[in-house]
């Protein structure tokens, strides 16, 4: 008996794109910057001043009063790029066996703003505390457990915290779960990374890009390549079961066919960008899993850090894969990185891509790094798409690939 | 679906009370509690000033002054089990096998000891929400993301296999192990070095359980604190420490001619929908888990010989999980010797979980069971044999292992002593 498929039947992203996969894609396509300064708090002490947030976003119309004061920002984006999710599914749990049914999201962080408050009330006064909330807001598994309580979604539930790469392994584990016999995983990650600490967190890097611009403060591959700008949200997607999703006549986005990770086996160290043979080996290890050859890919979605050895390591590890020809395109400079988030917003773009038959464009390259030379999609360019390669690296030195694949009947 | 088989070969533990394999063993099998007043900082503020510490020294424990430097606590505890699972293992990493060895540690709370004590200076002691980052150290990132634990543990030994870090609370140990089985069962790495850490004895994490009274008040008599189904216990004591298993694949361990301690043959978790902290007394999510990761390796309940039990010494815990144990085991609970390891070593959080694995892990090779210590008082509600205060040679060829945690999570695993290596 050959092993269940994994296909993805709902797609729910909450970034500075826009709330609603419909509403994302027309962000990708429009191209225009959604980095901004940053509002969640006064940056001006801070050597950054752009982020991308999730703008207009309302909490209260994901989360109830009694959940949105014992959980942190991160996890009403989960909240609510879940319920985009299944609402886009159109899946019915409450018909489900509640085992039948998982979650497993990835976080790089955890709670950072509220954890951050809290800390504060904690120092701040020789008898200060923490609220009764901190032990279930700040820690990594706090999306996790609230969206599995709020929709019983009550089988083998996951939390990745390979930082930005577990936003694709938590879709080989979503798949890994499905083939073991749970029908639908929600797969995904949200962040929130935007509090006055944890910004410091990341300053700490040095790898946080200090332009003003938001046309050019990220610009992954590119000769001016100086850094990423960080940005809070990602996606969350519904994972499911093939049968079961035909069975309930659901809308087939594409399926997850392979994955590969990979570790550098070293630190990450200025100047050095990693190790190009792993970055590619993960990509040919998810090729080769998926049953696909590099000359199948439509598309590749690169992790895209913009820290100039970085995009040597990753733009030479894609050539050594896909020759030079293979296109690729990447929105995380318009849109920021979401750690984890981001690789999930990926999934997402590249499976709209599929859908449209539209690549969405690099937004700004225009002079690609020496080293950097890659076919990139420099204008929103129609073309037959079925089969996508994302890329996600995470600091420091994971490094996963994920093909996604319109869904045909013969796999 | 026909999955790879997958033993344990290698164990490596950092834990309250002895800080390596044998010390743990030596504590467990003498029935010693290792809880104490916290020294680490001054608790004078804190509902509860108890916990079991580890005398932890990352020089006697092989690790280098960078790595010491760099590394949070629950790193260098990460990299201690690690060094000492593998050289258990006696497994050669050679460049052949680097590729398909892994790295898949839990851990909790990650490096929040790290990141309260960088976050007192850069605040000004809480002071201010615009904190200074200019008083921020040059490893504050790697205290930030928990990844931090297996990647500088892959760093060391330069491996290049599928790399995580699960983190869901305190079922993280268990989870990791299970999620690093997963992987060796299909294909996507021959070795994992699997196991989880934590150093969760902090102010900010001792408030935090403080705060919904989780761990125990009394506080005059740290070493009969913790006191797992005992009908006066008041609460969990807060511990720390990890644990590292190494996990290979059956022919992979066969060919080298490598000691096997067990074979996983069972992992499941479920969540109970209901309550991020709170579980209802009936057990259900737990027993299902249970259930799941037996029938995996067609075990039959009545051969389970031994639970390794979460057993933190709360009321509502040491009564969910003994309704689940009564559900999934039936009659055959009434007979089956279950500790608590926490009486001893406290719960050390998303490690423990881990640690108790290491445990069922030596239960099986020495066919000695460890006693819950601290039992003096019957709970009616707790009717098992909860092997009390004294270690107990038995044959374990079955060993049941269960976590609980905030989340709603109630994760199972099962560990067998190996049968015809066919």
């Amino acid at each position: 008996m050959s092993q269940p498929r994994a296909v993805i039947t709902g797609i729910g992203v909450v970034a500075p794109s826009g709330v609603g996969a419909d509403a994302h894609w027309k962000s990708v396509l429009d191209g225009s910057s959604k980095l901004a300064p940053i509002t969640r708090f006064d940056a001006s002490g801070y050597p950054v001043s752009l982020a991308g947030e999730v703008a207009d976003f309302d909490p209260d119309e994901y989360v109830t009063p009694r959940l949105k004061v014992a959980t942190d920002r991160w996890t009403w984006h989960g909240f609510a790029a879940t319920q985009e999710a299944l609402d886009d599914s159109g899946v019915d749990l409450s018909a489900m066996d509640p085992y039948d049914t998982a979650v497993a999201l990835a976080s790089s962080s955890g709670g950072n703003e509220f954890g951050q408050g809290e800390l504060q009330s904690l120092w701040a006064e020789p008898d200060g505390a923490v609220s009764v909330y901190q032990s279930i807001a700040w820690f990594y598994a706090a999306s996790v457990g609230q969206i599995s309580i709020l929709h019983q979604l009550k089988g083998q539930c996951s939390v990745l915290v390979a930082e930005s790469a577990g936003g694709l392994d938590s879709f080989a584990q979503a798949t890994r779960t499905v083939r073991r016999g749970t029908k639908v995983v929600l797969a995904g990650g949200t962040e929130g990374p935007l509090s006055p600490y944890a910004l410091t967190c990341q300053l700490a890097t040095r790898r946080l890009a200090t332009g003003t611009d938001p046309d050019t403060a990220y610009q992954p591959f590119a000769a001016g390549a100086a850094g990423y700008v960080a940005a809070e949200g990602g996606a969350v997607l519904l994972v499911e079961d093939l049968d079961h999703a035909r069975e309930r006549g659901a809308v087939i986005h594409g399926e997850v066919l392979g994955w590969g990770a990979t570790h550098d086996g070293r630190a990450s160290r200025p100047g050095d960008g990693g190790d190009t043979g792993q970055v590619a080996r993960a990509m040919r290890v998810a090729l080769e899993r998926a049953g696909r050859q590099a000359s199948d890919v439509d598309v590749v979605f690169p992790d895209a850090l913009g820290v100039p050895e970085c995009d040597r390591v990753e733009a030479e590890a894609i050539r050594s894969v896909f020759g030079d020809d293979v296109r690729v395109t990447t929105q995380k400079g318009r849109l920021g990185r979401m750690y984890q988030g981001g690789a999930a917003v990926d999934v997402a773009t590249a499976l709209q891509a599929m859908r449209y038959d539209t690549l969405p464009a690099t937004p700004g390259l225009t002079e690609p790094a020496p080293g950097c030379e890659l076919n990139f999609v420099t204008e929103p360019t129609t073309q037959r798409t079925s089969l996508a390669l994302i890329n996600a690296r995470g600091f420091d030195g994971y490094n996963t690939a994920l093909v996604v694949g319109r869904y045909e009947e013969e796999s | 679906m026909n999955h790879r088989r997958v033993v344990v070969t290698g164990v490596g533990v950092v834990a309250p009370g002895g800080v390596t394999r044998e010390g743990f063993w030596s504590t467990l099998t003498a029935g010693r509690t290792a809880t104490r007043k916290i020294t680490f900082f001054d608790a004078t503020k804190f509902r509860s000033r108890v916990a079991a510490e580890a005398d932890f020294d990352p020089v006697a424990a092989g690790l280098t002054a960078q790595e010491i430097r760099r590394a949070d606590r629950y790193v260098q505890f990460g990299l201690a089990c690690a060094a000492e699972a593998l050289a258990d293992s006696g497994l050669e990493l050679d460049e052949k096998t680097l590729d398909n060895t892994g790295v898949v540690m839990g851990s909790a709370v990650g490096g929040t000891m790290a990141l309260e004590d960088e976050y007192v200076a850069v605040s000004n002691t809480g002071k201010n929400w615009l904190v200074d980052h200019t008083y921020a150290g040059p490893f504050l990132y790697q205290a930030l993301v928990p990844s931090s634990l297996s990647a500088d543990i892959a760093h060391r030994y330069g491996t290049h296999g599928p790399t995580q870090v699960v983190s869901t609370g305190c079922t993280s140990g268990i989870d990791a192990i299970g999620y690093a089985w997963h992987l060796v069962q299909d294909g996507e790495a021959d070795v994992i070095i699997a196991g989880a850490s934590d150093s969760p004895i902090s102010p900010v994490t001792v408030s935090s359980f403080d705060a919904i009274k989780a761990t125990t008040p009394e506080n005059d008599d740290p070493e009969h604190a913790s006191r797992p189904f005992d009908a006066t216990r008041k609460g969990f004591v807060m511990g720390e420490g990890g644990a590292v298993l190494i996990l290979e694949e059956l022919s992979h361990a066969l060919a080298r001619d490598a000691k096997i301690y067990c074979e996983v043959t069972g992992y499941a978790s479920r969540s109970n929908g209901f309550h991020m902290t709170g579980l209802r007394p009936d057990g259900l999510e737990m027993a299902e888990a249970i259930r799941v990761s037996l029938d995996q390796g067609r075990t039959n309940p009545s051969d389970v010989d031994y639970i390794c039990a979460h057993g933190s010494g709360t009321k509502q815990n040491d009564r969910h999980e003994t309704a689940a144990f009564k559900k999934a085991l039936g009659d055959h609970a009434y007979r089956t010797p279950v500790s608590s390891i926490k009486s001893m070593v406290g719960h050390s959080l998303g490690a423990i979980g881990a640690i108790e694995m290491a445990a069922c892990a030596l239960t099986i090779d020495r066919n000695t069971i460890a006693p819950t210590a601290n039992w003096a008082n019957r709970d009616p509600e707790c009717d098992l044999d909860y092997t009390p205060n004294t270690a107990r040679e038995a044959d374990v060829d079955v060993a049941l292992s269960v976590g609980s945690g905030f989340g709603g999570f109630q994760s199972a695993m099962v560990f067998s002593r190996l049968k015809e290596a066919s």
